[in-house]
C-alpha cells in the first residue's frame, strides 16, 4: 500500500494545486474542505501528541498493567470509557492514545472499548446530539450501544490474543 | 480549544522542571508518533476533503427521506458509514430532517453509524490495527450502530 502513494500522492497534491490555481468547482471546493479540515487538526493534534509523548515517559508500564491489563477488575472498562469521554478529536486522536496504551500492558478487549467509546459518548459532541434531537434519543443510543460494545471488545480481545495478535509497532 | 493548549503547556512546563533529558525524550517520542501518521493522515484529510466536495452533506441527507422506515435505515447506516462529517454540521442537518417528518430510527442509523464506522479512516486505522482487525472492528460497530437505531425506532413507537 505504501508504494501505491508514490503514485497518488502526486495526484491528490495536483487536485489540490488545481483547485488552489483557481479550477472552479470540485478542486476548489475540496481545496476550501482540506484547508477547514487541517486547520482544524491542527489545533489539536500538536496537543494530542505531545501529551502522549510525557504519557509515554512518566506513566509506569506496572501501572497501566495494574488498572487496564490481564489482571485488571471489571472495573477497568469503566476506566476506558471514562477516558474515551474525555478525549478530545475523536478517534485520529484515540488510535495513538490507544497505541500508546496498548504498549503499556493495557489488554486488547480495554483497547477495542476505548476506541469504540470515543466514538460514542465523546463529551462536547453528546451534549450536540442530545441539543438537536433530544435527551431521549442520545440515552437510548448510549445504553443500547455502550454494553454491546463492551461485550464485543471483551470477546473481540479474548478470541484475537487466543491467536496470538499483536497490534503493528 | 484554549484549556487544550493552556494544559498541554502547563504538563510540559512540569516535566521538564521535573526532568529536563526526559521531557527531551517525550517530545522525540510525539515528534516521531506524529511522522509515523501523517501520510495516512494527509491521505484521509484528502479522501474526506473530495468526498465532501462531490456530495455536498445536504444533497447527502437528501436520500435519507422519503423513503420506507427499514429500507431508509439500511440506507442512512450505508451513508452514515461511508461519510466523515464534522458533529457541528452532521447534527443540526439531522435537526432539520427532524422537523421535516424523518423517522428517528433513520437519524439514528445515520449519526451512529457516522461516529462509530469509518470508511474513510481505513488508512489511518490499518496502521494501529492491521486490516484484518480494522474490518472486524468496524464491522461489529456496523451491527451495533442498526441494533441501536432498531431499538431508538422500538422505543419512539416508530416499529
Amino acid at each position: 500500500m505504501s508504494g501505491w502513494r508514490f503514485i497518488l500522492f502526486p495526484l491528490y497534491g495536483g487536485l489540490l494545486l488545481w483547485g488552489l490555481l483557481g479550477g472552479g468547482g470540485l478542486p476548489s471546493e475540496t481545496v476550501n474542505n482540506f484547508w477547514a479540515f487541517s486547520t482544524q487538526m491542527a489545533k489539536i493534534l500538536p496537543c494530542a501528541f505531545v501529551l502522549i509523548g510525557l504519557f509515554e515517559v512518566w506513566v509506569r508500564k506496572e501501572t497501566v498493567e495494574r488498572h487496564l491489563g490481564r489482571g485488571a477488575g471489571p472495573l477497568c472498562y469503566l476506566w476506558a470509557v471514562l477516558l474515551a469521554a474525555t478525549t478530545v478529536g475523536g478517534i485520529y486522536v484515540a488510535l495513538p492514545v490507544a497505541h500508546s496504551l496498548y504498549r503499556k500492558g493495557a489488554k486488547l478487549g480495554v483497547i477495542f472499548t476505548y476506541v469504540g467509546a470515543s466514538a460514542i459518548c465523546r463529551i462536547p459532541m453528546t451534549v450536540f446530539e442530545a441539543s438537536f434531537l433530544g435527551v431521549k434519543f442520545t440515552g437510548v443510543r448510549f445504553s443500547v450501544s455502550l454494553p454491546l460494545l463492551i461485550l464485543t471488545s471483551i470477546l473481540l480481545g479474548r478470541h484475537l490474543e487466543g491467536r496470538g495478535y499483536r497490534m503493528p509497532e | 480549544m484554549e484549556y487544550l493548549w493552556i494544559f498541554t503547556a502547563l504538563a510540559l512546563t512540569v516535566s521538564a522542571l521535573a526532568d529536563r533529558k526526559r521531557t527531551l525524550r517525550a517530545l522525540k517520542i510525539s515528534l516521531k508518533k506524529f511522522l509515523f501518521i501523517l501520510p495516512a493522515f494527509l491521505e484521509m484529510i484528502f479522501l474526506v476533503s473530495l468526498a465532501l466536495a462531490v456530495v455536498p452533506p445536504r444533497l447527502l441527507l437528501g436520500l435519507l427521506g422519503g423513503k420506507g422506515k427499514l429500507l431508509g435505515m439500511g440506507i442512512a447506516a450505508v451513508v452514515g458509514s461511508v461519510t466523515v462529517m464534522p458533529g457541528f454540521i452532521a447534527f443540526p442537518l439531522c435537526g432539520i430532517l427532524l422537523q421535516r417528518g424523518v423517522p428517528y430510527m433513520v437519524l439514528s442509523a445515520f449519526s451512529t453509524t457516522l461516529m462509530m464506522v469509518g470508511v474513510l479512516s481505513y488508512p489511518v486505522e490499518r496502521r494501529y490495527f492491521g486490516p484484518g482487525v480494522t474490518v472486524l472492528r468496524n464491522l461489529l460497530a456496523f451491527l451495533i450502530a442498526l441494533a441501536v437505531a432498531l431499538i431508538t425506532g422500538l422505543v419512539f413507537g416508530e416499529l
